[in-house]
């Protein structure tokens, strides 16, 4: 049995006036590449700023494994193409705290083993105002792995690409679950890569949610392209 | 020139204006925080007139108000830019009001208030020079310590959020920064056009560098042109200094704009 890093149980969420869903219960295992997929507006994000605990649940429990590192991919970015920002300069970022500016030796290091992870290492001196969206989202993807996640949420991190680019994504997505056990929710409306790279879903509905094995996707789904 | 006591004094100024400015001007353009530098700076001047009346002296009388100010638009406003525009308007309208006021109150001639407002070389003292200093360090201090939360915070808020860095501390701190950075500023260059060091500078450096430290450099490199140069040529010509320096700032971004251009050409 795998390890049990988030376990769910009759989540009710949503904000004061407004709830967005209730008696949701799941668990995520350690080495799990879950899709969470429904239409918008039905709360995806919602849930997982709950899970974040950006929003507090309005009721309901959710254990999260002590000391459980998460990484997040956030769904928009708000970065000025015109700022001075290289690939290598942007993963920097997620180096905070009160030290001195400059890097050390070990962060360096660690700056570029994540580029070799999301294959971005030849282009860690370009400006990331210059590179393709698919690039873009790899590099958000080696800003998040700097703090060595165990989890990863990815918000919708492929939907403004085109299928070839998703793919490429997704790819380095796939890999990092797999070489590096790293935990993975994934947020989309593709059903074509639902169906491809993840391991599990989580389909959020009106008043009900479906979860389970990635090979046990409803009938009405199998055939759809999108959700 | 360097013979003359107050030509020394406005050089050992108007470096360190140059320096601060040039790294706190990054943040302001990343922060697209030009309108609060402009504000401040205003703010400044009715600070400088509240001192007049109150027997300060006309740094310590701007530090009072845009230390005040900047801490009730950090208070005051929020992440909504709409909002924190508004916000803005109402206390700048608020303290440059009391500026009239003060100015009207104290029995200072009118040339008092215009070289308050455009700055001068000839009434910095070293004294002057030595507070200008120590707030000027301080400064520095402050932002290497929070670089990294700042430089976070300010290139990628969104990502910045998920970091937990404590974003309002940030906010309020860097207001005040600010504050002192204009009321420093504002004694050579003026109260009208300190805003001028702290946005054009590093808005030209933008389209030379490709990293944060770098445009840091940079808009620090085009201060200092603009204010030795200034100071030069405000000398020799007996002309404002201020206006030297507004027009190579400008030149200098113009230069940038052009240099962008031909660069996306390629």
């Amino acid at each position: 049995m795998k390890e049990t890093l988030i376990k769910v149980q009759n989540l009710e969420v949503g904000y004061p006036n407004q709830k967005v869903f209730q008696n949701l219960s799941f668990e995520i295992h350690a080495g799990q590449f879950l899709a969470v997929i429904g239409e918008n507006g039905i709360g995806k994000t919602t849930l997982i700023k709950t899970l974040l605990g950006q929003i507090k649940p309005l009721n309901g429990k959710i254990e999260i494994e002590n000391h459980l590192k998460i990484g997040y991919v956030p769904q928009f970015r708000n970065i000025d193409i015109e700022y001075p920002l290289t690939i290598a300069d942007f993963i920097s970022l997620n180096f905070t705290g009160i030290k001195l500016p400059w890097l050390s030796k070990r962060e360096k290091q660690k700056i570029n083993e994540v580029l070799k992870q999301v294959n971005l290492f030849h282009l860690r001196n370009r400006p990331l105002g210059m590179v393709s969206g698919g690039e873009k989202q790899r590099a958000y993807l080696a800003q998040a792995l700097i703090k060595n996640p165990e989890l990863l949420i990815l918000d919708e991190s492929t939907a403004s690409l085109d299928p070839k680019t998703k793919r490429e994504v997704l790819e380095v997505v796939s890999k990092l679950n797999r070489e590096l056990n790293i935990t993975i929710i994934f947020i989309s409306h593709d059903l074509n890569l639902v169906k491809e790279y993840p391991d599990s879903f989580l389909w959020l509905k009106r008043d009900e949610y479906l979860s389970g094995d990635i090979n046990n996707l409803p009938d009405q789904l199998k055939g759809e392209s999108h959700v | 020139m360097f013979s003359y006591e107050f030509m020394q004094n406005a050089y050992l100024a108007g470096t360190l204006i140059a320096i601060i400015s040039g790294i706190m001007g990054v943040f302001v353009i990343a922060r697209n925080m030009s309108f609060m530098a402009h504000t401040l700076s205003e703010i400044g001047f009715a600070g400088a007139a509240f001192g007049m009346y109150a027997g300060l002296t006309p740094l310590n009388g701007m530090l009072v108000f845009t230390t005040i100010s900047s801490m009730l638009v950090g208070q005051l406003s929020s992440k909504i830019e709409s909002r924190r525009e508004s916000v803005i308007s109402a206390i700048s309208g608020l303290f440059i009001g009391l500026g009239i006021l003060f100015l009207a109150l104290s029995d200072k001639s009118s040339s008092y208030a215009t070289s308050i407002l455009f700055g001068s070389v000839i009434g910095i003292s070293r004294a002057d020079v030595w507070q200008m200093s120590i707030l000027s360090i301080l400064i520095l201090i402050v932002s290497l310590l929070m670089y990294r939360n700042l430089k976070d915070d300010s290139f990628d808020p969104v990502g910045a959020k998920t970091n937990h860095i404590p974003n309002r501390l940030i906010s309020v701190v860097f207001l005040i920064m600010l504050a002192l950075n204009v009321s420093v500023a504002a004694q050579i260059v003026g109260s009208l056009l300190i805003f001028i060091l702290l946005t054009l500078p590093a808005s030209s450096a933008k389209y030379f560098a490709h990293t944060v430290f770098s445009m840091m450099l940079l808009a620090i490199a085009f201060a200092l042109v603009g204010v030795w140069v200034g100071l030069y040529l405000g000398y020799v010509t007996n002309l404002p200094v201020t206006f030297f320096i507004a027009v190579i700032e400008a030149l200098i971004y113009g230069v940038a704009l052009i240099f962008n251009q031909l660069k996306y050409r390629h």
